[in-house]
């Protein structure tokens, strides 16, 4: 089987700064991948790359066999609207727009019905705990309960491949661990392959596989690269 | 840990007798070591010596030993001066694997060292992996999720601490070797 989503030799650099220098990766269909490391070392600039958000000075990112660099903006947007998910540590939800207007936003943008946007949206909500809030704007809710509208959003499309960077670094133990449960749990029902940026191990431990960065390099054993040998 | 305090804990709520206390005791603390049977009496037969248990009664089917135990006034004395009492936060850092780390750079070099915290990272990192899942099955009961957030809280501080020697140690060397 061939993987759903490989990174090969990604290079990405900002003005002189090296944020990758050549990295590779695959994640599998339905595979729960963290991606951790220092301040820093990459983690964010390899999702934007993976998730088709940034485009790699070099090296390749293929989607279920596609090379999504060759593609035209508009085409990766589309991708990223239909199959990707994106969640981040906050501040992603429109303002303006109510809980189940944000959830229903990425159904309508794929061409959804008003109602039934709506209505799916709903369920969203309900499934992360948060149905109460439908009708409330993100300035009026706490930041666990933005994060669960959040990843309501991220997920109502079902998207073969959920980003996530962070997603929980900005909550208490306890709720992290909810959001966190709710992302698992819906990915393993969905078959969502997951990208999760974090710094805690105990958020890497929900992965089925850990992938260590260091320097814009990835780590073999995960530890260490500094020791001479 | 005072597994007397636990079985008095235990007979607070009303007499057992031994098996029973076995079982109350692994099923409550669903991650500690199981009780033998024999600890369960020999603890049993300390705490009547010191007047905090006594005899109850005793089953009549025969069979195996069924004395019943329960708690004498000085023994829920004894137990409530014990749940007040503050442990005393670490007084010593005793960790196999602290020591072994700094054995590794007395009597070897750091790259020993390295390959070792390497390795010992890479099963804390699996442990903590079967406890997460662990404590999200549905089903999980109270004692298993305090049990799997105490363990994975103590693995993520040594995940941290193994992770700060690692840099440490590369820099050391680095300096050293320079
Ligand atoms: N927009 C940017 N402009 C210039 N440099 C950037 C930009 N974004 C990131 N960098 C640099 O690229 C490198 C990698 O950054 P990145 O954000 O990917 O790290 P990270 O691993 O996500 O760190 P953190 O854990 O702190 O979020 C860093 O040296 C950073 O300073
Ligand atoms: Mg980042």
């Amino acid at each position: 089987m061939s993987a759903l989503l490989s990174g090969t030799s990604i290079v990405r650099n900002y003005g002189a700064t090296p944020a990758l220098r050549g990295v590779d990766l695959t994640v599998d269909e339905g595979e729960i991948v963290a991606v951790t490391g220092p301040s820093g070392c990459g983690k964010s600039t390899l999702l934007h790359c993976l998730a088709g958000i940034l485009r790699p000075d070099a090296g390749t990112v293929t989607y279920r066999e596609q090379n999504i660099g060759l593609w035209s903006e508009a085409a990766r947007s589309r991708l990223r609207r239909t199959e990707f998910g994106v969640l981040f540590q906050f501040g992603q939800l429109v303002p303006e727009l109510t809980a189940v207007e944000n959830v229903a936003l990425p159904l309508l943008l794929a061409g959804s019905g008003r109602r039934e946007a709506r209505g799916v949206a709903a369920e969203w909500l309900d499934r992360l705990g948060v149905a109460d809030l439908a009708e409330q704007r993100p300035g009026t809710m706490s930041g666990g309960q933005q994060q669960r509208c959040a990843t309501a959003r991220a997920l109502v499309t079902q998207p073969r491949v959920l980003f996530a960077d962070e997603p929980t670094g900005a909550l208490d133990v306890l709720t992290g661990e909810q959001v966190l449960g709710e992302i698992v749990r819906v990915a393993r029902e969905h078959g969502t392959a997951v990208v999760l940026v974090t710094h805690a191990s105990s958020v890497a431990a929900y992965a089925d596989r850990e992938i260590v960065l260091r320097d814009g390099v990835l780590d073999p054993t995960g530890l260490g690269l500094g020791v001479a040998r | 840990m005072s597994t007397a305090h636990v079985l008095l804990g235990l007979l607070a709520g009303g007499p057992r007798h031994g098996y029973d206390l076995k079982r109350a005791h692994d099923e409550r603390l669903p991650r500690a070591k199981p009780l033998a049977f024999g600890q369960v009496y020999a603890t049993l037969g300390r705490l009547e010596r010191d007047g905090y248990v006594t005899e109850s009664g005793q089953d009549r089917d025969g069979g195996p030993d069924r004395t019943s135990y329960e708690l004498t006034e000085d023994g829920r004395q004894h137990l409530d001066t014990w749940l007040s009492a503050v442990e005393p936060p670490a007084p010593y850092v005793t960790s196999e694997i602290f020591s072994k780390v700094v054995v590794a750079l007395l009597a070897a070099d750091a790259e020993r060292a390295r390959d070792y915290l390497v390795a010992q990272r890479s099963a804390h990192m699996s442990r903590m992996r079967e406890l997460t899942t662990a404590k999200s099955t549905p089903g999980a009961s109270i004692g298993d999720v305090l049990a799997a957030d105490y363990a994975i809280g103590h693995l993520e501080a040594d995940l941290n601490w193994l992770q700060t020697t690692l840099t440490r140690v590369a820099a050391f060397s680095k300096e050293v070797t320079n």
